[in-house]
């Protein structure tokens, strides 16, 4: 199929978006980002994905494909000849995969819900878990990466796209409560892995600035405390 | 690597562990169960998956993997030469992994609400329910084009994912008097469920209905025993 009929159905801002978006960037597959704002449902979004009636979507001709996870590992077999996503031995894509479910049915929601947690006992409890499971993340980068710059070994692949994504809204958790979750002295490898990360040629253009996403944020803020 | 280096540590009545059983069975890969109580988190259970504390877990040589869906894939991916269950189109794979995530995420936690609900609140969950099955009897015409099982001719992915929870729907069903397999409502789910009890790859594997009742009951009166 011809890859002039990509779109992906999104917001920048969105983690589970730039996933999609990063995943086609490493595939140099050219696509249509067609932004929209995930509180409206517009016609396109319910039409497309109307289990779930959430970005991303990919249509690829006219097929549309849900979930960032699904639509990733769809990208790297659709297109099959370009630079792998997943690991190619089963066990690492078992592994890989075990990380990237524990990132998004545990580790993440609780990131999702820390900057919004009020309670100075209850934001303590959140910080301490997030930070667990950190440590979890470092050891997995130890072992999957061995010694290499990434979780998927030389290149960036499958786990490093998952938790990537999610470091714009980690350091913008950051900031905004004052706190440093990515702390050298407890995960140093997964500090150093971010940093590569965030400036590898792969990613970086797609990945939004710190600096953007805190701006929405407080904009955001600001909105809801006029309404 | 040799078959009998294969492990799985679980419990019969699991839906999760009874994947994991299929998906082993489709490719004739012989393995030793390992029962274990789930509630009781054993030494070997939290050694062989610190993270969750949960079954199944799959033992193949000296590797351990973790998470049901995970583990039918990772069957697929090694033992190649035995029929394929993941469809081989990247298009039908989607959805297949996308039903399967539905189920997993949204449908089959509801059976858990389910058990504690009350009245208004148990009615409303009966509703999602049926309403998710109703998505999943359009999914079935969609992936089946007419066959006999979502995977086409022969059970695959996302046939093994929900065939693991029909013994937990159908005891459900008979305890609130429910009726989630309605064939006026979801005539081509009835007809499936029908034929998973006569393929040779899963029927082994659906605990039931009577047993997991009488295994529930058994375990409510221990916790209301055990809270007393």
């Amino acid at each position: 199929m011809a890859t002039g009929d990509v779109k992906v159905l999104g917001a920048w801002p969105s983690t589970f978006v730039n996933r999609v978006l990063m995943a086609l960037k490493i595939k140099s597959v050219e696509y249509e980002l067609i932004e929209m704002n995930p509180r409206e449902k517009p016609e396109i979004l319910l039409r497309n994905n109307p289990v779930h009636k959430k970005i991303p979507v990919l249509i690829h001709g006219d097929k549309p494909v849900c979930e960032s996870l699904v639509i990733m590992q769809y990208i790297d077999d659709a297109w099959a000849t370009g630079t792998s996503i997943l690991p190619s031995d089963p066990y690492d894509r078992a592994l890989a995969r075990f990380w990237v479910a524990y990132i998004d049915d545990k580790w993440f929601p609780l990131v999702k819900v820390l900057i919004e947690t009020e309670g100075e006992e209850e934001r303590t409890e959140l910080i301490q878990k997030v930070s667990e499971g950190l440590v979890l993340l470092e050891e997995a980068f130890v072992s999957c990466s061995e010694g290499k710059d990434f979780f998927g070994g030389e290149s960036i692949g499958y786990l490093d796209i998952v938790l990537g994504s999610c470091l714009g809204w980690l350091r913008v958790t950051q900031i905004v409560l004052e706190i440093e979750l990515l702390d050298r002295t407890k995960i140093p490898q997964l500090v150093k892995w971010a940093d590569r990360f965030s400036s590898d040629d792969a990613v970086k253009d797609v990945l939004p600035k710190t600096e953007k996403l805190l701006e929405l944020y407080r904009k955001i803020q600001a909105f809801l405390k006029a309404a | 690597m040799a078959t009998s280096n294969v492990k799985v540590l679980g419990a019969w009545p699991s839906p999760f562990v009874n994947r994991v059983r299929m998906a082993l069975k489709v490719k004739s890969v012989d393995y030793e169960l390992i029962e274990t109580n789930p509630h009781e988190k054993t030494e070997l259970l939290i050694k062989s998956n610190p993270v969750h504390k949960k079954i199944p877990v799959l033992f193949h040589g000296d590797k351990r993997i973790c998470e049901s869906l995970i583990i039918v894939q990772y069957i697929d991916e090694v033992w190649t030469d035995g029929p394929s269950i993941l469809p081989s189109d990247p298009y039908d794979r989607a959805i297949a992994r996308f039903w399967a995530a539905y189920i997993d995420d949204k449908w089959f936690p509801l059976f858990q609400l389910l058990r504690d609900a009350q009245g208004e609140e148990r009615k409303a969950v009966v509703e999602k329910i049926s309403g998710g099955l109703l998505l999943l009897e359009g999914a079935f015409v969609d992936c089946s084009k007419g066959k006999a099982f979502f995977g086409g001719d022969n059970v695959g992915y996302l046939d093994i994912a929900l065939a693991g929870c029909v013994g937990w729907m159908r005891a459900s069903d008979i305890l609130l008097g429910a009726k989630f397999l309605d064939e006026t409502k979801t005539p081509h789910l009835v007809g499936w469920v029908g034929k998973l009890y006569s393929d040779s790859s899963v029927k082994d594997l659906m605990p039931d209905p009577h047993i997991l009742i009488e295994l529930y009951k058994k375990f409510q009166a221990m916790s209301e025993a055990a809270s007393e």
